[in-house]
């Protein structure tokens, strides 16, 4: 059995304008997505900025309800269940949210901010309590010190390690990790990712991992799925992606990958003018004749992209 | 002063009120930016980056910070400015796009109300062309349906349409030193290539000057002409792009190098430097502040209280032992070859 299974999820906002701010319109933020995870792997959501993927996690924890699709998690859908019974499986799934600015209450220090999802569903004494916050505040290379300071005292990627400390602290099944290292310099992000693989191992957790860093996403995913408008375009191994994109949309994004290497700068400026113009060119093919995305087509045994 | 110079900044130190005590983040920086050039500082998270970017912009909160040296903007003091002084200079001789995109926007107001007050503060545009320029700016920042983006709130945004708005304000006024605290962090690659195509565009067209921040090498890479890197908020390298990235001299510069995961490289586990950094009371104010993440080198090769020196030209380095610098993994993986010879 599959430990998590998304099917035909959408979510739609409406859009208000006017004095009145009456309905005008509406934004398809998850326009039909479909997913299945295994127990222990890590599928990475990458995509175009606003295509969905945050709001994607936030239904699958039930943040946000869906308008359409079901979540289905170790076998329960997710949206039939009461309020109280879907209390304990919410427990087992946890985000890091992706902007640990606006999750971290300003007025609350540090132990108070991780000690709040231990303390809503374990008993711990305090002095259990403090040892348990210490205890992952180093797993995220912070002092134990810092358990007293405000988050408006730490850098941006310092509060980002308080957000992924605070996901960790239940020992959830599944965790939605929404750009956990974005604003981390490589090496504490190498700190963080080599940690969250090696909790991975030892408690068989299983991840989404939403990232636009492809070159991190390549480090930790087994599968990944590309977002565009609402919807998947391609989804496949890394190599699949990467290696033989099918769809435009992934192939230009694959382009714009930055060379770590400053002496081909002239070379990747004109590779991605060709490939820019490839996509002018061709993506009518690509979209349906009002530009939405087709349905995900199967390639080969791993790999599925939106092809006519 | 050349007549290209742009920005001087000269032995910066900003200090935060912890306590009754006052801490160094930034201790001691000397920069300097020219006209059409991209300087980038890259460096440990809580190295200073952002602490050095908000004392340039006189944004640091005046009654818990302290901020000693010389800032000048095209030869002006800025450092020494009113707030009324500061409004007039932030936004059009100096913008930044901040690194906490929702921070720096007010969630009551839409944003074409954002866009607007900047260009009604530095410009005689009518409504009628400030909101022409509002939606122009979000079209050149990439953001899709931008007509309805116009009334939206940033908390219906998602975060890299935030990010792009907070770009579109900062360069709404062409302001000559922009400042660009990890301005694409939230973007895909796609849209932060067009970004950095923008920014680059502006540059050239008004001749002006940009200090980026980030953490992604690759942009490095790709936009600057030179770097700075930081740690524990001295500069502890200063080079031109081609030298930092061929030539790394100081510790921490390889260290980075290193850990950057790869596209095509398969290993398992990523490089770490051993450690972290000490909070600001905490943090050893004599001796080498690197010292303590490479204890396998020895002790009597660190010298007391290393300075930036220029090794090459224009290769400035705090770190007079860089020379005799190695890898454990290095020394271990050249033992294995050496005993299967
Ligand atoms: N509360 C809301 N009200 C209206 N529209 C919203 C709301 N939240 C999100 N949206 C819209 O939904 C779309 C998807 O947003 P989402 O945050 O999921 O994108 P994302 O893929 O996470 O992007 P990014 O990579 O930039 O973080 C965007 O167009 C956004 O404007
Ligand atoms: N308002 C403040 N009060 C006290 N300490 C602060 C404050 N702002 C920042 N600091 C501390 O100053 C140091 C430098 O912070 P700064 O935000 O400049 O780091 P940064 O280099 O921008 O890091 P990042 O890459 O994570 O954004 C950190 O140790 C941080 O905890
Ligand atoms: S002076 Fe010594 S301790 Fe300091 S960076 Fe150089 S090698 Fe490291
Ligand atoms: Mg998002
Ligand atoms: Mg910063």
């Amino acid at each position: 059995m599959s430990l998590l299974t998304v099917n035909n999820l959408k979510v739609h906002y409406p859009i208000r304008g006017g004095i009145l701010r009456r309905k005008i319109d509406v934004v398809r933020a998850v326009d039909g997505i479909t997913m299945e995870l295994e127990r222990g792997e890590t599928y990475g959501l990458v995509g175009e900025s606003g295509s969905g993927k945050s709001t994607s996690g936030r239904a699958i924890i039930g943040l946000e309800s869906p308008t359409a699709g079901e979540v289905t998690f170790e076998g329960q859908k997710l949206n039939q269940l009461k309020r109280q019974d879907r209390r304990e499986y919410y427990k087992d799934i946890q985000m890091v949210f992706q902007d640990p600015y606006s999750s971290l209450n300003p007025k609350k220090r540090v132990n108070d901010i991780i000690a709040e999802p231990i303390r809503n569903f374990e008993k711990r004494t305090k002095d259990d309590e403090r040892r348990r916050i210490q205890e992952l505040l180093e797993l995220v290379g912070l002092s134990p010190e810092s358990m007293h300071k405000y988050p408006h005292e730490f850098s941006g990627g310092q509060k980002q390690r308080l957000g992924v400390a605070r996901a960790l602290a239940l020992q959830p099944k599944l965790i939605i990790a929404d750009e956990p290292v974005s604003a981390l310099d490589v090496s504490v992000q190498a700190q963080v990712l080599n940690f969250m693989k090696e909790i991975q191992r030892e408690l068989d957790l299983t991840y989404i991992f939403i990232s636009h860093d492809l070159g991190v996403v390549r480090h930790m995913c087994n599968r990944i799925g590309i977002m565009y408008n609402g919807r998947f375009v391609e989804e496949g191994s890394a190599e699949d992606v990467y290696d033989n994109p099918q769809h435009i949309y992934t192939k230009r994004l694959v382009a714009a990958i930055p060379d770590i290497d400053p002496a081909n700068r002239k070379h990747q400026t004109d590779f991605r003018r060709e490939v820019k113009k490839e996509y002018d060119n061709k993506k009518a093919e690509f979209f349906d004749e009002h530009g939405g995305v087709f349905d995900l087509k199967q390639v080969s045994s791993t790999h599925y992209a939106a092809l006519p | 002063m050349s007549d290209r110079s742009l920005l001087e900044i000269d032995n910066v130190q900003t200090s935060f009120r912890v306590g009754d005590s006052y801490y160094a983040a930034v201790d001691g920086v000397s920069l300097n930016v020219e006209r059409n050039e991209v300087l980038a500082i890259v460096g440990e998270s809580g190295s200073g980056k952002s602490a050095l970017a908000f004392s340039i912009m006189g944004l640091h909160n005046s009654h818990k910070t302290k901020i000693e040296g010389s800032i000048r903007l095209n030869g002006k003091d800025v450092n020494h400015l009113s707030t009324s002084e500061l409004n007039k200079v932030r936004g059009k001789d100096m913008g930044m796009i901040f690194q906490e995109p929702l921070t720096a926007l007010n969630p009551l107001k839409t944003i074409k109300d954002q866009i607007t007050e900047a260009l009604d503060l530095h410009t005689n545009f009518s409504a009628k062309q400030q909101n022409e320029r509002a939606l122009h700016l979000l079209n050149e920042v990439g953001i899709p349906r931008a007509d309805k983006v116009m009334n939206q709130y940033p908390h219906e945004l998602s975060g890299g349409m935030r990010q792009r708005v907070v770009i579109a304000i900062a360069i709404s006024c062409d302001p000559s030193l922009l400042i660009a605290d990890e301005p694409t962090t939230a973007l895909d690659a796609t849209i932060q290539s067009q970004i950095l195509d923008l920014l680059n565009e502006l540059k050239e067209e008004k001749d002006s000057g940009i200090i980026l921040i980030t953490h992604d090498l690759g942009v490095v890479a790709e936009m600057a002409d030179r770097v700075a890197v930081m740690y524990a908020g001295q500069v502890v390298e200063l080079a031109d792009v081609m030298s930092l990235f061929k030539q790394p001299k100081h510790p921490y510069t390889r260290s980075l190098l290193s850990s950057v995961p790869s596209t095509q490289d398969e290993k398992d586990m990523l490089h770490v430097i051993q450690g972290v950094v000490p909070s600001l009371p905490k943090m050893p104010r004599t001796g080498c502040r690197f010292k303590a993440r490479i204890p396998w080198m020895a002790d009597d090769t660190h010298e007391e209280n290393p300075e930036l020196r220029e090794v090459a030209d224009g290769h400035y380095v705090r770190c007079t032992c860089y020379k005799h610098f190695y890898f454990p993994e290095e020394e271990a993986e050249k033992d294995v070859a050496a005993h299967r010879e």
